[in-house]
């Protein structure tokens, strides 16, 4: 079936959401473009999406530009996603030796899940240093809500076990929040995967999870390569549910140590 | 196939959440308060129980303490599943003897996933 060519605004806003953080939008989501938007033009008083492209295009670097790249990145994420994963995780952080401290890298943590996940899971473990935990996304607004460490109730139960929802958040007026303890041994920083310059130092863990779905082959491949960079050779990425490097990159390879996860392709690296 | 026993005595939220359960692929049994859910446990112990705070004749409160003071043949989780959101309640509910809370309203996802914790989805 032929499924039309997005035209007008709905076309300039995939344009721009593409241009900011390389996400394309599939032509079945287009219609999503309308819905999304309905908040940003209702508290700005554009009454039509050509008028809301209107003014972007007056400033396509404003406030309201990035309002409406925010509005148009899937987000969504809870705690302890895909649950097998953490423990596989833990297993390769527990094999660093302790004389150094392991690095984690969550690239594209959204609203704070992940990272907030993996500060639990090793701030329970008193037999093994803390690991140092970078967590990284393009929007700022994501960021905000994963500083502040909020949730809603419905956020809160998917995926948290009860105790240590108990351990770790305080409910307030139906939400909850979590204690500083917690959010601060997360680093959060704003960061845009395809463009901006990579974090100092190598990872032992790199997680980027349902990240690189809606990039271009051609974008993907590049973000991968650009994580090799900064993965230790002994190191391992975690990749989503579903998601795999086979027919993506030369950069990984399935690891041979621990199921489901990549590890850095050497015989690539050294043809290369 | 597991099995689940509803306690609530909401027959809309019975309803709702013998849906979702059969959805995966729980098989599904209901009662209306306390008692008969402890009735229904003496006749037949489910893998797990979904439990309402308040109800007529016996609490979840009640139920659970007399469920876990009864020796079975096997030891069913129960997971809490109720409009109650405060953290005494949920400190309570868990010191009794809840595996996992679910605070009402909830969802599929919601419910798949405190299943999955208590190692049943
Ligand atoms: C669906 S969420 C996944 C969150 C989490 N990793 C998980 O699996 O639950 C995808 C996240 O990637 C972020 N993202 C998209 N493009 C990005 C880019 N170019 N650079 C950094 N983050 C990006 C989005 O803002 C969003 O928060």
């Amino acid at each position: 079936m032929l499924t039309p060519r997005p035209a007008g605004a709905v076309a300039e806003f995939i344009a721009l959401l593409e241009m900011r953080t390389g996400q394309q939008m599939g032509a079945n989501r287009n219609w999503r473009v309308e819905t999304a938007l309905k908040p940003v033009m209702r508290d700005t008083g554009h009454e039509t999406l050509e008028k809301l492209a209107a003014a972007i295009r007056a400033d396509r670097s404003g406030p309201l530009a990035d309002r409406v790249v925010d509005e148009l990145l899937n987000q969504e994420s809870s705690f302890f996603r895909d649950a097998a994963v953490f423990d596989i995780v833990e297993q390769a952080v527990s094999a660093i030796p302790d004389t150094r401290r392991p690095r984690i890298w969550s690239a594209g943590c959204s609203t704070g899940q992940e990272p907030l996940s993996l500060a639990m899971l090793f701030a329970e473990k008193l037999d093994h240093q803390m690991p140092e935990i970078l967590a990284t996304d393009v929007s700022e607004s994501a960021l905000n809500k994963a500083r502040a460490g909020h949730y809603t109730q419905f956020e809160i139960q998917r995926g948290l076990p009860i105790r240590r929802m108990m351990q770790w958040f305080d409910s307030s007026d139906g939400d909850w929040i979590a204690n500083p303890g917690l959010t601060r041994m997360v680093s959060f920083r704003r960061m845009n995967l395809v463009a901006d310059s990579l974090p100092i130092g190598r990872f032992d863990v790199i997680l980027c999870r349902n990240v690189l779905l809606y990039f271009s082959l051609d974008i993907r491949r590049a973000v991968l390569g650009r994580l090799a960079q900064v993965l230790r050779p002994d190191g391992v990425l975690v990749l989503g549910a579903g998601e795999t490097v086979i027919g993506q990159t030369d950069a990984f390879r399935p690891s041979q140590r621990y199921r489901g996860l990549y590890e850095p392709n050497w015989a690539a690296a050294a043809a290369a | 196939m597991k099995t689940c026993l509803v306690v609530d005595d909401s027959k809309v939220i019975r309803k709702v959440a013998r849906h979702i359960l059969e959805t995966l692929n729980f098989e599904v049994s209901e009662a209306a308060d306390g008692k008969e859910a402890l009735d229904s446990c003496m006749a037949s112990v489910p893998d797990v129980i979904l439990l309402d705070w308040n109800m007529p004749v016996m609490s979840g409160m009640d139920f659970l303490r007399a469920l876990r003071d009864t020796a079975l043949s096997s030891r069913p989780k129960v997971v809490f599943c109720t409009t109650e959101n405060g953290m005494a309640y949920i400190r309570a509910a868990i010191e009794a003897g809840a595996d996992e809370y679910v605070m009402k309203p909830f969802d599929r996802e919601t419910l798949e996933s405190k299943l999955q914790i208590v190692g049943l989805a």
